[in-house]
């Protein structure tokens, strides 16, 4: 079998862009789950948010992409923290299928809001001057705004887990998914962390969602469809780890490209197959404490 | 100093200290869900004094501990903290008013490296101790900042525990059961700690079941059983009470 440089690469590309939205969105879920023992089954829902904020910036006020790229992400995150605030916040203490229900009545009920106002089918959202065009790299034409899309979301994944690995802040995320009782009888305010721990993974959907409306238009469904392969990913990398969640979403974007190439009857199967093989050896994800 | 204080043998509750109430606990009662474990708890801690509840497994040391503290179920009655009503108050706010808590089961993070241990608990005063004084006091901790928190032996995990709460500025510490299961070397060295606490003005509420080890420490002692305050003394007069204390825990 001879190869095609040229269609394996622009499949690779897919793969990694791909890669980049689950990365952004396990990530967030990694980090909730940590926090607040919830599965957030909403975070497709808030990821759809953050494209549609964007849609409204630039359609409603006139707010252009750069700037919706931080507003959204803060908006929906807003969104996110009244959320727990006022719901999510009852379910402490109880068992996960609880705040599971919970989320996905949520996505359901948010969901059908944009639906029944905006339809299934798509908005356009078009790609800022700034990136328009695309590079020529000899092997491959690399549009300029999928390899910002890589770029962004690698760097925000990194400072991501800078923050919680590194930093003093982080210190207390980590000290507080361990033991919360302890972590305020210290006199660190848990209750009010745990708000913004669910808005940093909301808001990290939402910023998901602004880079992925030029690319896959604006739609009610958009993260629906999404989310079942983000679960799979985060079942396979293992919910304990931030580095382990970022690793599993680009290294399965990719094997799902690889694989949209070699084979692809099993493209849309290939991520679920791995997450049952994985789970057979290692139930508790490749970089996953038992939980 | 305890020695001036009058004292009535034998009526629960009655040691008295000498210096101002730092710490004053009327009728504590308290819950783990529904298991009523503190049944009318009182007594005082006054400011420089160390303090100890002895008593068996599960009369209800801990939990007087965890009351004052804010991380039980459910309590009632009067917890009075230098001026404060924190029988109400969240943890996060108590310890802000400068109690520090060191667990039993020393609560050092494994997802938290020596240093991030260290410096976890935020500043709720200032005048706490620098990293170099705690240094001083702990030298093995120094050398191993960069390991994971819970590969540290027991007896330097103890010292941790006990060194990051001298950081926040509290004055106030409670201890719980410093000593369990260390050696008796690693006892003395935190013997000695307790004891330079003391000497530099500390207040100390300490658990423990080593009575020996409490006993070269306290100012005063309570008994504590089924979750009641059933006797106090002041260390002055530990000899005469040597053998109602062994009937006590049954030692």
């Amino acid at each position: 079998m001879s190869i095609n440089l040229q269609a394996l690469s622009a499949q690779l590309l897919v793969g990694l862009i791909n890669g980049s939205f689950y990365a952004l969105l396990s990530l967030g879920l990694a980090v909730i789950f940590g926090m607040l023992n919830i599965i957030n089954f909403a975070h497709g829902a808030v990821y759809m948010m953050g494209a549609f904020c964007a849609y409204f910036l630039l359609n409603v006020f006139g707010i252009g992409y750069w700037p919706a790229l931080i507003l959204a992400p803060v908006l929906v995150g807003i969104f996110g923290m009244l959320t727990e605030r006022t719901m999510l916040k009852w379910l402490a203490g109880l068992d996960h299928l609880y705040g599971l229900l919970l989320t996905f009545g949520l996505a359901l009920i948010i969901q059908g809001v944009f639906q029944n106002y905006f339809g299934s089918s798509g908005l356009p959202y078009a790609i800022p001057s700034e990136l328009q065009g695309g590079i020529n790299l000899g092997f491959m034409f690399l549009p300029i705004y999928r390899g910002w899309v890589i770029v962004c979301s690698l760097v925000v994944c990194i400072a991501t887990w800078y923050l919680i690995e590194r930093t003093r802040l982080g210190a207390y995320l980590r000290a507080a998914t361990e033991n919360p009782t302890l972590v305020r009888a210290f006199g660190i305010n848990v209750p009010r962390m745990i708000t913004l721990t669910y808005g940093l993974g909301v808001g990290l959907a939402a910023l998901a969602g602004v880079l992925s409306a030029p690319i896959n238009q604006v739609r009610p469904l958009m993260g629906a469809d999404l989310i079942i392969v983000v679960f799979a990913v985060v079942v396979i990398g293992g919910m304990g780890s931030i580095m382990g969640s970022i690793i599993t979403g680009f290294a399965l974007g990719i094997i799902e490209g690889l694989t949209k190439y070699f084979y692809p009857e099993a493209s849309n199967t290939v991520v679920f197959v791995l997450m049952v093989l994985v789970l057979l050896v290692k139930p508790t994800g490749l970089t996953g404490r038992a939980v | 100093m305890a020695d001036g204080t009058t004292i009535a043998p034998g009526v629960a509750g009655s040691a008295r200290p000498a210096g101002d109430v730092m710490l004053a606990v009327e009728n504590l009662q308290a819950w783990y869900g529904e298991s009523h474990v503190l049944h009318g708890i009182s007594f005082n801690v006054a400011a420089g004094e160390v303090v100890t509840l002895l008593g068996r497994n599960g009369a209800g040391k801990t939990s007087t501990l965890k009351s004052i503290m804010g991380i039980i179920g459910k309590r009632t009655g009067s917890i009075r903290f230098d001026g404060h009503d924190i029988s109400r108050a969240s943890s996060d706010k108590i310890a802000r008013l400068g109690i520090a808590f060191c667990p039993e089961e020393r609560g050092i993070f494994a997802s938290l490296d020596v240093r991030e241990n260290l410096m976890l608990p935020p500043e709720v005063r200032s005048g706490g101790l620098s990293l170099d004084q705690i240094f001083t006091l702990f030298p093995n901790l120094k050398e191993r900042l960069r390991s994971q928190g819970t590969k540290l032996s027991g007896g330097e995990q103890q010292m941790l525990a006990i060194a990051r709460i001298l950081r926040t500025g509290a004055r106030f510490l409670m201890l719980d059961e410093p000593t369990e299961g260390l050696a008796p070397v690693i006892i003395q060295q935190i013997g000695h700690t307790i004891a330079r606490l003391k000497s530099e003005g500390f207040t100390i509420l300490l658990v423990e079941q080593n009575f020996r080890f409490a006993a070269t420490l306290a100012d005063r002692f309570y008994v504590v059983e089924h979750g009641k305050i059933i006797d106090g003394f002041a260390s002055s007069e530990l000899q005469a009470n040597m053998d109602k204390l062994h009937t006590y825990l049954g030692v």
